[in-house]
């Protein structure tokens, strides 16, 4: 098998890369996405708890619950 | 279990119950309408709507596909091993289909029994091999299982 | 043996030592993932052998059935935790259930584009209003019913109570997708790996399906425990825990 054959999957190429490429996106979304937003949340609480706020004043100050 | 825990339970199965009866009853009564193509022995036994487009879904008949004149009109007999429709369609096919082929055509009956389709779709089974262990199985004259199932 | 497993539960559903385990285990479970996910992807598109019928086209299957698994499965696991949202009050599992439904959804997106995108050249069409197809649909609108019910009460334990409730109503459409195909006439075919029968495919192909299928599994735990870690730290904010994680 060459690597054209094997790229043109025959004839069905852009279906079956399409879905590939689609579940690539989606994986790496649902990966990243949360990665991203663990750091920035143990950053954001890093901030809070050096700028010397007692936990009692994060707890007033934040508006979500 | 505190009770406390167990009459939440309790209620949680009652509320699944209840909600799967009910779902139950309701795709009961709309059996008809989910169920989605006719085969050619419901049209023969006049279940069919009239004057009105369905779905008629069967095997290709071998030696029966043919292309009076010239352009896309394919002419074929549909069968679901019982009885026997004869489908016409003019359109692109898809890629599975062929003679032997499970199909679903989407049209309505003219006045002589014909069924003029206006779309044609393929059905595929559900079996994956390679050719050469199709070919194999065909020679030894077994049957491949669940081998076009439900048309 | 049961008293161990009850001690157990509770300390695993403890949101700390949950934590902590999750932390230790990401990096082991990320690294099988990619090993399955490569062996799978070879074996699926370079050795599993062409189709008799299908050709080339066939391969979607190998992203396609296993996220329609997960898209199944990951709904049965928000039900169970809505089960223990409701009758054990657990927090984690609260967490847990609100987390996992935008994987869910999102494997549920995957399985319908690709089966799309799979119909149009073997079917003829990209869709059709049959009963898997439909089913399968429903459960993508009960996947982002459970994420904007979540989303729209403030109070989170109350917000998981309430997505609980509908996780649960929603597990009907389970059997119904699955059982679909036998219950009525559908484009879509039966049941090839998932029946009592002996599965009707090649094992040239069957065996990079349930590696990525595995693969897909290994990877969902991976996204819910990232996603879980981040949202304990947020809901934990206040407590002595996060403050010792996050200063050390």
């Amino acid at each position: 098998m060459s690597m054209s054959e094997f790229f043109n999957m025959g004839g069905y190429a852009v279906f079956v890369w399409t879905s590939y490429g689609l579940a690539f996106v989606v994986l790496l979304l649902n990966w990243f996405l949360p990665y991203q937003e663990h750091k920035q949340n143990l950053k954001k609480l890093n901030r809070q708890f050096k700028s010397g706020q007692s936990r009692q004043e994060t707890r007033n100050n934040d508006s979500r619950t | 279990m505190t009770p406390a825990r167990k009459k939440r339970l309790s209620l949680i199965i009652l509320m699944v119950v209840g909600v799967s009866v009910g779902v139950g009853f309701a795709l009961k009564a709309l059996n008809e309408n989910i169920m989605f193509f006719f085969s050619p022995a419901d049209i023969q036994a006049g279940k069919a709507p009239e004057n009105k487009d369905f779905r008629v879904g069967g095997l290709v008949v071998e030696g029966t596909v043919a292309r009076p004149g010239e352009g896309l009109t394919v002419e074929f007999d549909l069968t679901d091993n019982d009885s026997i429709v004869k489908v016409k369609y003019t359109g692109i096919l898809p890629d599975l289909f062929r003679e032997g082929q499970g199909i679903i055509a989407n049209g309505r009956l003219n006045a002589s029994g014909e069924f003029i389709a206006s779309e044609v779709l393929a059905k595929h089974d559900e079996n994956y091999m390679p050719p050469e262990v199709m070919d194999a199985m065909k020679k030894s004259g077994q049957k491949m299982p669940g081998m076009s199932k439900g048309i | 043996m049961f008293k161990w497993f009850v001690k157990w539960f509770h300390r695993f559903g403890s949101p700390p030592y949950f934590y902590r385990l999750a932390g230790l285990w990401l990096p082991w479970l990320t690294g099988l993932f990619t090993i399955l996910l490569i062996g799978g992807l070879y074996g699926g598109l370079v050795l599993a052998p062409t189709d008799y019928q299908q050709g080339e086209s066939y391969r979607i299957i190998f992203v396609h059935v296993p996220a329609a698994w997960m898209s199944m499965f990951i709904y049965m696991v928000m039900a169970t935790c809505g089960i223990v949202v409701l009758v054990w009050r657990m927090k984690l599992a609260e967490v847990v259930l609100s987390c996992a439904a935008p994987i869910g959804a999102s494997f549920t997106f995957l399985a319908l584009i690709t089966g799309s995108l799979w119909g149009k050249p073997m079917w003829g069409t990209y869709w059709v209003w049959d009963a898997r197809l439909t089913s399968e649909l429903i459960l993508l609108f009960l996947y982002l019913g459970v994420i904007g019910l979540y989303g729209a009460i403030d109070d989170k334990r109350v917000a998981a109570r309430a997505v609980a409730i509908l996780a649960i109503v929603g597990m009907v459409n389970i059997p119904i997708i699955h059982y679909s195909v036998e219950w009525w006439n559908s484009l879509h075919q039966g049941a090839t790996v998932t029946k009592f029968d002996k599965p009707s495919i090649a094992w040239s192909m069957l065996w990079p399906l349930l590696v990525m299928a595995l693969a897909f599994k290994v990877y969902f735990v991976i996204s819910l425990f990232q996603r879980v870690r981040a949202e304990l730290l947020h809901r934990e904010r206040n407590t002595r825990w996060v403050e010792e994680l996050v200063k050390s």
